[in-house]
């Protein structure tokens, strides 16, 4: 496997501008298969949810699932697009043994859905509108396992087993309009795409939307033309980069690899890419021609999906709020600023936290917990805030355990480590690890008068009416009683002491 | 005993079932006695289902035997054309690419013979994928005419055109894709139907051409075909493509023998020139015996049916060659390795196709993979679907004028077996007045119409109705049977040379 010459990014742009295209498959997550009654259900031995359909055996004939065609138009409408009144399905032939029939039934000309949009929001705020072409409906193909040889390819492969459990899930795919002007922030910008298209169709609850199970694929189009040329360069596009972290890598790495190229006086291959996770690079795939001959012609064994404007009006109505009017309503109504919300949902907590708030905690509190005990925990662990362990429910508990006076900051900080090591609920590892705040007095009382005997001159300005120098002496009781004291027991005393008002 | 039993019609031995007069597995064995003395020379049958089909007769004796409400047709024994998918016995569509191969799913219309009780006999020979006029291109061999046996049974449903012709069987099914019920039917001396587009499920028919193909009846009688279709008929959640009717009244209309006021409609451009002169005469003989009965006989048009077999040969090789992608050697059925050079799947795949497939069936993947590739397609596979339109609009015109449509089934009657194997074209032309039903969905029927004078041969007799309107094939080819029969005196199959050894 050579490796590729690759430009500097930032000389990439001194000469050409980069040309991003997507097409991003979303398996929805309906109970039986796009054509079959078989289940559609990830993980299961191999080949047990199929049935004769699936398999492509003589005789049978595809039915369209209806909770299928119904996604299809709600991913359509979210995305802002035109939905076709009547639509049909199209034979795309090619021999694959991962295709048991030998073609797919996709759609071809006639998309259930087309012309949207979707706006992009960056890291820093700015929007930037990306053109929805079309998003249709299609199936998957079975999962090929190919054995022995190199690399896990079909090509010097032993052999390949086949898992057809996957063949026949319904896809959408959504296709983007070539999307121009992103200049540098490309690689960004196709991150932050994909991220909110995910986000769409899991919001719409049409699909799991994991990308580590293969939910959401994006297939990346790169090209790169010269600054001021209209006509498109060559593309490369680059298959099944499947998290987003790699979306970002593989448009980024293809920009430099095409500026290569180009400023080597050679011209860019038309063809599909690798990418590989492990080196963060791309290897060439099969070339792809525009002329690519699949045969497409409409399915004889299905009558066009006639999709109603009341159909469509009633699913229109049953459309969640898209997430970003969403993201706009929650920070109006937790009053955090811009550089809080934004913290937050690129922490990845947005979520956790309107779970909290819904559990009845203030919205300030709620961040105080996830940003500050959790998402550095969760970047020590290499994984996302949400699948640390800890759960919106255990931060209420804690919470609580604090307000109550029964510990303290420090001590929730402890106990949040408890729960992560298994130890039980808040409570069981308050009581087993001894955690209780000191809550007789007489300890506490001793504690401070000795901190008042230790600096009579805060006391004095205390008894004065400067209540704010009360920190040091708490401190003082804090540092005698190791933390283990209610600090604002401990305010209530010294002031009671004193005779001042709080 | 025998004799009278596989002479007997479906509705006939129904009656006698239904009085005990008979027992379903009497009538079951003295079939598959039937098929035992004559089907070495016939070869209707690529598999005999004796242990089954007396096994399902003897059920409905005992069911009878306890007073158990029963369909009408239970214990009458039919045949199925192997390209129609059934649990327990092998299909193999006469190619050798799914020899030995069992289906773990029943069609749709195996069950509902099953839900009537119906033995099956077994599995009728048939055109490899049904893709010919001739039952030549079998891969087990040709079915031979009971009339001729050095003729062809026509085709691609010869097998079971000869069965019920050959008394093996008093009813069987068969599929029209271009004629291929109704074209048999017509070189035996049999009935045949082609239902409307959607009338009958497909679910489990082995598809050459989806958007042509029909299962349908085939009988000695028309009665019987209706009493068949009114089982197999109606919706199927499994095929898309399946009418919402359910079918009803089918069997009355055929036995109500009444043509007065039927207004039938001859069809200019499908008889004449390029028909044979005994086919013609037989033709002309029925529409006189139509006329005296009452029907009134209009000239009608369909200038468009010309093109109709030119646009035929793109749309069905074209789905033809996307249906037939699935035999890979893969999944089922053969697979061949190549015999030399590196094992690839593609490598596989293509010693096990052109292993497995036979000269016609490449033919029409060639032709159907040509006609659909980029560049082509909208000047053929768009035409013909254009062409498709215009025949349609034909049809909606005629039958403007008329209630039921006329014509000759077939050109000829049957030719010797090998006459036109080796030249496609002329084997193709056959269909030319079977394939505009096919084109337009609209259903059809092929009844005996009489022997040729030139050489003593069945000619059949084609009525085709609007879609969804199958219940006047039954009205008018019911009454016109009636009336030939009335002349003949008695069935045309009771001049038809005596096979086996009662002779």
């Amino acid at each position: 496997m050579s490796t590729d010459e690759i430009l500097d990014y930032d000389s990439a742009f001194e000469k050409y501008e980069p040309v991003l295209g997507f097409e991003v498959h979303v398996e929805l997550n309906t109970k039986t298969k796009m054509f079959s009654s078989a289940p559609n259900e990830f993980g299961d031995d191999p080949n047990t949810n199929v049935n004769e359909v699936d398999l492509g055996l003589p005789g049978v004939l595809p039915v369209v699932n209806k909770a299928a065609v119904e996604s299809s138009i709600k991913i359509g409408l979210a995305l802002n697009c035109q939905i076709a009144e009547t639509c049909r399905f199209a034979r795309k032939n090619y021999f694959y043994p991962d295709t048991p029939k030998n073609f797919q039934t996709s759609q071809y000309d006639e998309p259930i859905a087309f012309d949207g949009y979707l706006d992009i929001e960056l890291e820093d705020g700015e929007v930037f509108r990306v053109e929805i072409e079309r998003a249709h409906m299609e199936e998957d193909a079975g999962k090929l396992t190919h054995m022995g040889g190199a690399a896990g390819r079909i090509q010097g492969a032993d052999y390949s087993l086949v898992d057809y459990n996957r063949a026949g899930v319904p896809l959408v795919e959504i296709v983007t309009k070539p999307i121009v002007g992103a200049g540098k922030r490309a690689p960004e910008l196709a991150k932050a795409y994909v991220a909110a298209v995910r986000e769409i169709v899991k919001n719409l609850g049409v699909s799991d939307a994991r990308m580590e199970r293969g939910n959401v694929r994006c297939d990346a189009n790169v090209s790169l033309r010269p600054i001021g040329q209209e006509k498109f360069g060559t593309r490369s596009e680059t298959k099944n980069v499947n998290s987003l972290r790699a979306v970002e890598h593989a448009v980024r790495y293809e920009i430099q690899r095409h500026g290569a190229v180009l400023e080597s006086g050679e011209k860019v291959v038309q063809e599909t890419r690798h990418w590989h996770e492990d080196t963060r690079t791309t290897t060439s795939g099969r070339p792809k021609s525009d002329a690519d001959d699949y045969r497409y012609f409409p399915e004889p064994d299905l009558v066009p999906v006639v999709a109603s404007r009341e159909w469509v009006e009633e699913l229109r109505a049953t459309l969640p709020e898209p997430p970003a009017e969403h993201r706009k309503r929650l920070k109006a109504a937790w009053g955090y600023s811009d550089l809080e919300f934004r913290d937050v949902v690129n922490a990845g907590v947005m979520d956790l936290i309107e779970e909290t708030v819904a559990a009845g905690l203030k919205p300030s509190a709620a961040r105080k917990w996830w940003m500050g005990e959790v998402v550095g925990r969760a970047k020590v662990a290499e994984v996302d805030p949400g699948e640390l362990g800890i759960t919106p429910d255990v931060i209420v508990q804690v919470n609580g355990l604090v307000e109550a006076g029964k510990i303290n900051n420090k001590m929730a900080s402890e106990v949040l480590d408890g729960v992560l090591a298994g130890e039980g609920t808040p409570e069981e590892v308050v009581a087993a690890r001894g955690l209780a705040v000191v809550s007789d007095d007489g300890p506490l009382l001793e504690a401070i008068d000795a901190a008042l005997a230790a600096q009579p001159d805060v006391a004095e300005k205390i008894r004065g009416g400067k209540v704010q120098a009360i920190g040091a002496i708490v401190g003082g009781v804090m540092k005698a009683t190791r933390g283990q004291a209610d600090a604002g027991r401990v305010r209530e005393l010294i002031l009671e002491k004193l005779g001042v008002e709080g | 005993m025998t004799q009278e039993i596989i002479r007997s019609t479906a509705a006939q031995l129904a009656e006698k079932l239904a009085a005990k007069e008979l027992s379903a597995v009497e009538v079951t064995q003295a079939h598959l006695d039937r098929i035992a003395e004559v089907d070495g020379e016939v070869n209707a049958f690529l598999h005999v289902n004796t242990q089954e089909a007396l096994a399902v007769a003897a059920e409905v004796d005992a069911a009878r035997a306890q007073g158990e409400e029963l369909h009408a047709l239970a214990g009458v024994p039919i045949a199925v054309k192997d390209l129609i998918v059934t649990v327990g016995q092998p299909t193999t569509a006469a190619s050798k690419i799914l020899e030995g191969w069992h289906s773990p799913y029943d069609a749709t219309v195996v069950k509902k013979l099953r839900a009537a009780k119906m033995p099956i006999l077994g599995k009728t020979n048939l055109d490899e994928f049904a893709m010919g006029s001739s039952t030549e291109h079998s891969a087990y061999g040709p079915t031979r005419n009971p009339w001729d046996l050095d003729r062809i049974p026509g085709g691609s449903g010869g097998g079971s055109a000869a069965a019920v012709a050959a008394f093996e069987a008093p009813l069987a099914l068969g599929t029209d894709t271009g004629g291929s019920i109704r074209q048999p039917a017509s070189v035996t001396g049999s009935v045949g139907v082609k239902p409307t587009y959607g009338g009958v499920s497909r679910y489990g028919a082995i598809a050459m051409a989806s958007s042509l193909d029909q299962i349908g009846p085939v009988s000695r009688t028309v009665l019987d075909s209706a009493l068949l279709h009114e089982v197999i008929g109606g919706h199927d959640p499994y095929d898309s493509t399946s009418l919402q009717e359910s079918w009803t009244g089918l069997a009355a209309a055929a036995a109500s023998g009444d043509v007065k006021g039927l207004r039938i409609g001859i069809i200019k451009e499908l008889h004449g020139e390029g028909y044979q002169t005994g086919v013609e005469n037989r033709f002309n003989e029925s529409l006189e015996l139509l006329k005296a009965a009452g029907a009134e006989v209009v000239e009608v048009s369909c200038p468009n049916f010309q093109y109709a077999l030119g646009a035929y040969y793109l749309i069905m090789p074209s789905e033809a060659s996307s249906n037939l992608a699935k035999f890979d050697g893969v999944r089922f059925g053969l697979r061949a390795l190549p015999e030399d050079g590196p094992m690839t799947i593609e490598r596989v795949m293509g010693a096990t196709r052109a292993a497995g497939f036979g000269d016609e069936v490449k033919r029409r993947i060639i032709l159907g993979t040509y006609a659909l590739s980029a560049g082509y397609y909208d000047a053929y596979y768009g035409s013909a679907q254009k062409v498709r339109t215009l025949i349609q609009r034909d049809f909606d015109a005629a039958f403007a004028q008329a209630d039921v449509l006329i014509s000759p089934t077939a050109p000829t009657t049957a030719f010797k077996l090998g006459e036109k194997l080796n030249d496609p074209l002329a084997m193709y032309l056959n269909d030319v007045a079977t394939i505009p039903a096919n084109m337009a969905g609209v259903p059809g029927i092929s009844i005996p119409g009489g022997l040729a004078d030139e050489d003593g041969l069945p000619v059949g007799i084609q009525f085709l109705a609007p879609a969804r309107q199958d219940v006047r094939l039954y009205r008018a080819a019911g009454a016109l049977e009636k009336l030939l029969e009335e002349k003949w005196g008695g069935p045309l199959l009771a001049q038809a040379p005596v096979l086996g050894g009662a002779k």
